[in-house]
């Protein structure tokens, strides 16, 4: 059924249940106003609701008593008891044929004529014909009597209580009566229908639809959500709490409870929730109109209408959404004429299309119009100064097409009733980004424009990261971060510094930085006793997107992210733009939740036009638990898409065809003061003639080479989940990314191919696949949240079962704990136990006493290694070194499999 | 979070104190250097020993930041600075009163919590005009105690003040 129909039969049976109880009310109480404007009004209400619904018998029932209403409202008519009995007869009939709608969906066959004539004579004043209105009071009251008393005669159920009062109240008028005969033609044929809807009337079930929902009001709805909002942010801690007491009594019931309050968040959250399609109700109609206004032929195609999303949010996109789809139909769609003359079919079609992902929703607007004018787009900045014709001229299509989003920026030619009023795209943007949203286009002139929503569920609770300066937590918002990037002093990851403002070289653009402590005006921590020397040198950025603007927060750690209950600020502190709002963390302490736009404001921000670059990184967390993992999406040759894990490319370039030189039948380019191998990714590639190639840069220690593809696509996050293996070199098989089979790409065998030494130094032996009966298990310790997230899908892709510990006490809680690992990869930097330590502690004795240990270590001096070796570590591995850290493995591993088939001998 | 015996004792004696003569007004006093002020009873939400705030970079200084009381947050207002006396020697022992304005809890960090006295609205007195500035501003009026005299704390203007 329509879901139009069950929320119109849920809302009718109220006003009718409330209709019943006022009319009785009314009955005894005729002269009360108020009472008979409000049952007009319900009645009234009824009707409209019935003539948009197009349920034509619901609609003249209801305009009819409403006309008798009508009549007792102007006082032209006193109520009686005769005449609210027939009322409420009109609204058994009104009840009888709801319940019909209801269970078979349309209104049942056959008419009214009956009620309808004894509707219509009253309101004539038909059935008093012998005494006109202007008689007596008492007279008409009285004549009207004996008409209907046939019909009560007829009509049996509550009527008949009714009838007893109206015969009462008839007595005293009794000799008036002799008028009666006169209107009986009409009562006669009436009587058998009536009598059958009576008995339908009797049977009147309860509506079903009305008694599965009950109205609450949103008062209490936000309440209950305020309280389970509390009560999740209670289970965290108390999970917190648990975490550090291993095998308490209270793991059970805890987990008990965990349970139990993620479901019930889940059930609260669903009762904010509303189907998207209650805010695209009225798009047909607009879309329709507008075909006819435009002469235009437009097919608006809706899917997902029953996707969900917070009540508060969707109030929130209703007009943005709407503006964005009439936008679509008034300057995407073009007129039949133009679409044949391009050889489009000269119907449009507008596709709105909602679903879910991950926590958000995403909302697509699709149009196969004309597309946006580059041209025309370029000109309108030129004029309003946005951007000089140099900047554009180095732009990207879609770098040009986000200017739309400025204020003030309409290319509209001409202003139509439709579009081109008020409400521009800076606005629609201004209130996604509002609700934390974001919005992306894609544009192809002559095809059509794609516009992508992404907004989050909902706004109640929300994910963190929660990061660490100058020993105070902070927390900023995930859906402003676009990754995490590790910077230190020196190397390919340095912080660099113009006029003492530090900036970063990220990919191919420049990254402007901000300190953290120094926005926040923050002195330095007391440095703990023997803090490690690399955490100064490390710096975690934070890459930040508000609006176009991308900028880094430098901060000291960084922790997990949380899902975190925004709390307002008090009043004294909601002058500080830094601070959104704070938080109670799982751990009971209180949080404040940057704000970064007031962090961008604070450090002066610069609007960089087109700062929102080619690789858009909305889907880049990094840093997020779990086996997801960035991946860098290109295109080389042929039409599958190729990924490398985002980690294994030191930078992207666009290299000059024309630099690029011949050596001993091998690429080379100047890069960076020193000569770097360039390689195609397919022989067959066709390079540019001339301008640049897009170029993926790798680099191990002092080698670099450079991968030319054809195009990078984007970045994304998602989990490497090798469906099928490859035989083929280059290739470490194809996965499903984004719905699409992509190849994974093997860097190594490129690597190979542009210094045949690169692996010289640890031998060729692969990781023997066909000796794994099961995947090898590996734990890595390291403090460094950022290198567990690095080296969990490098090793998941490798083949092997990673677990991960942030510091050796956790690794040693796990050996207890019985957990059984082939291989030990540790960090030796680690504030609560070194590497070395851990490593002596587990060569000490217990179950991990055998097991092989590598050292991974960013020191890897002489003194180091042999410190490591001593101790007890197999094998030292220097830090960024990927493809030694595996060949380290596989040799590792193997090696071990000799020495316990030879001890089993 | 673990309160203090004080507060107990304080607790009892607020719950048993409901009928308060219109004589009589109760307060809770508190100490703040050498200086006894008092802050009416109904205000009062809680008494706190010393908490562990998370400071808010950037505020006014009277602020010494925010705290987590019973899934509330709370902002906790230093009083020695708000009325401009010098801070307690670092490591010291502070104590804390919880009151509610306009909806918002404020914890207000003084020296010491006392008693809670019933005090004869007829030793009530205006604040001398020669107060400093701020107190005059924050003081209601004095209280001639036996052997001391307390000021009464506005605790709205204290903490409007700030709003400000």
């Amino acid at each position: 059924m329509d879901d139009l129909i069950v929320e119109f039969i849920t809302e009718t049976n109220e006003s009718l249940s409330a209709i019943d109880l006022q009319l009785v009310g009314l009955e005894q109480n005729p002269n009360d106003k108020n009472l008979l404007g409000s049952i007009f009004r319900l009645m009234h209400t009824i009707k409209g609701t019935c003539g948009f619904l197009g349920l034509p018998r619901l609609e003249t029932c209801a305009h009819r008593a409403e006309n008798v209403m009508g009549r007792f409202r102007d006082g032209t008519l006193e109520v009686t008891p005769a005449y609210v009995s027939l009322i409420f007869e009109s609204i058994d009939r009104i009840k009888y044929i709801m319940g019909e709608l209801e269970s078979a969906g349309k209104e049942p066959d056959g008419n009214d004529q009956d009620l309808i004539e004894k509707l219509d004579a009253v309101y004539e004043g038909r059935d008093t014909a012998a005494a006109p209105a202007l008689a007596a009071q008492a007279a008409p009251a009285a004549v009207e009597i004996d008409p209907l008393q046939a019909l009560f005669d007829a009509t049996p159920g509550p009527a008949d209580i009714v009838n007893a009062s109206a015969l009462a109240a008839a007595a005293p008028a009794a000799p008036a009566a002799v008028a009666a005969p006169v209107p009986a033609p009409a009562a006669p044929p009436a009587t058998p229908p009536a009598a059958k809807v009576g008995d339908d009337h009797a049977a009147a079930k309860e509506s079903a639809v009305a008694n599965q929902t009950l109205r609450v009001n949103v008062d209490v709805l936000e309440n209950l959500m305020t309280m389970v909002s509390e009560l999740v942010l209670t289970r965290n801690q108390l999970m917190q709490i648990q975490r550090h007491s291993k095998g308490s009594e209270f793991s059970a019931p805890l987990q008990r409870l965990n349970h139990v309050v993620s479901d019930l968040q889940e059930g609260v959250m669903k009762t904010r929730m509303q189907p998207i399609g209650a805010a695209w109700s009225k798009l047909p109609r607009i879309i329709r109109d507008l075909s006819n206004e435009l002469g235009k032929k437009i097919d608006l195609v809706m899917e997902g209408e029953e996707t969900e999303l917070d009540r508060q949010v969707l109030e929130l996109i209703k007009d943005p959404l709407t503006h964005m789809v009439r936008n679509s139909g008034d300057h995407g769609i073009e007129k039949p004429a133009d679409r044949a003359a391009a050889g489009k079919p000269e119907q449009g079609k507008i596709i709105l299309r909602a679903y879910h992902e991950g926590g958000h929703i995403i909302i697509q607007i699709k149009d196969d119009g004309k597309g946006l004018n580059t041209e025309r787009i370029k000109q309108k900045a030129i004029e309003k100064g946005i951007a000089t014709p140099e900047q554009l001229a180095v732009m990207t299509n879609k770098q040009i097409h986000m200017y739309i989003f400025d204020a003030g920026f309409s290319t509209a030619e001409k202003v139509t009733s439709v579009s081109g009023r008020g409400v521009g795209m800076d606005v629609v943007r201004t209130n996604i980004e509002k609700i934390g949203g974001t919005i992306d286009l894609h544009s192809e002139e002559g095809k059509g424009s794609i516009f992508t929503i992404k907004i989050p569920l909902t706004l109640a609770i929300v994910s963190a990261l929660v990061v660490e300066v100058a020993g105070e937590k902070y927390a900023i918002p995930q859906l402003s971060v676009q990754e995490l990037v590790l910077g230190s002093d020196k190397g390919d990851n340095r912080i660099e510094h113009i006029n003492g403002t530090p900036v970063f070289r990220l990919r191919d653009h420049l990254l402007p930085l901000v300190t953290l402590q120094s926005v926040l005006g923050l002195p330095d921590a007391p440095k703990a006793e023997g803090e490690r020397t690399n955490a100064s040198n490390n710096r975690y950025i934070v890459v930040t997107k508000v609006g176009d603007y991308v900028f880094g927060i430098i901060v000291d750690r960084v922790f997990d992210t949380e899902e975190i209950v925004v709390k307002p600020l008090a009043r004294i502190l909601q002058s500080i733009e830094l601070f959104s709002g704070n938080t109670i963390l799982g751990d009971g302490s209180v949080i404040m939740i940057l704000d970064p736009v007031g962090v961008a404001k604070a450090t002066g921000e610069i609007k960089v036009a087109g700062a929102d670059n080619e690789h858009k990184m909305d889907e880049t967390h990094t840093h997020r638990s779990g086996q997801k993992t960035s991946l860098l999406l290109f295109s080389a040759d042929d039409a599958m898409p190729k990924a490398v894990p985002l980690a294994l490319v030191a930078r992207l370039e666009d290299v000059d065809v024309s630099k690029i030189e011949q050596s001993n039948g091998q690429m080379l380019i100047q890069y960076r003061g020193g000569l770097m191998p360039l390689i195609k990714f397919q022989e067959s590639m066709q390079l540019q003639a001339h301008g640049t190639q897009p170029t993926l840069v790798f680099s191990d220690g002092t080698r670099t080479m450079g991968l030319m593809v054809s195009e990078i696509i984007d970045i994304v996050e998602d989990t490497i989940n090798v469906q099928i293996n490859s035989d083929r070199d280059g290739y470490l098989g194809s996965a499903i990314i984004r719905n699409k089979a992509t190849d994974i790409i093997d860097v190594g065998s490129y690597l190979k191919s542009a210094y045949k030494d690169w692996f010289k130094d640890h031998g060729e032996e692969d990781f023997d696949r066909e000796d794994m009966k099961r995947a090898r298990r590996v734990l890595v310790v390291d403090d460094s949240p950022f290198f567990r997230n690095m080296l969990t899908p490098l090793l998941s892709v490798a083949g092997y079962e990673v677990t991960t510990a942030e510091n050796p006490l956790r690794a040693l809680e796990l050996q207890e704990r019985g957990a059984h690992f082939d291989i030990i990869i540790s960090d030796i930097e680690m504030p609560e136990m070194s590497g070395f330590e851990f490593a002596q502690k587990v060569r000490d004795g217990g179950k991990w006493k055998e097991t092989p240990m590598v050292a991974l270590s960013s020191h890897a001096t002489k003194n180091d290694i042999d410190k490591g070796m001593s101790v007890g570590f197999t094998k030292y591995v220097a830090k960024f070194d990927r493809d030694t850290l595996l060949s380290t493995l596989s040799q590792t591993l193997a090696e071990q499999r000799t020495l316990n088939k030879s001890e089993a001998a | 979070m673990s309160l203090g015996g004080e507060v107990t004792k304080f607790q009892k004696r607020r719950a048993g104190e409901i009928d308060e003569g219109p004589q009589t007004t109760e307060f809770l006093t508190i100490v703040i250097g050498p200086q006894m002020f008092g802050i009416p009873v109904l205000q009062v939400q809680d008494v706190l020993r010393q908490q562990s705030v998370t400071r808010v970079p950037l505020a006014p200084p009277e602020v010494a930041g925010a705290l987590n009381l019973r899934g509330r947050i709370v902002t906790a207002i230093n009083v020695r600075r708000r009325l401009a006396m010098d801070d307690l020697p670092e490591g010291t022992k502070t104590m804390s009163v919880v009151v509610e304005l306009e909806g918002e809890l404020y914890s207000l960090i003084i020296d010491k919590v006392g008693d809670v006295l019933s005090l004869p609205n007829k030793s009530f007195e205006n604040v001398p005009p020669t107060l400093d500035a701020v107190w005059r501003d924050v003081a209601t009026g004095i209280f001639r105690l036996d052997n001391q005299l307390m000021v009464v704390m506005d605790v709205a203007r204290l903490l409007r003040q700030n709003l400000h």
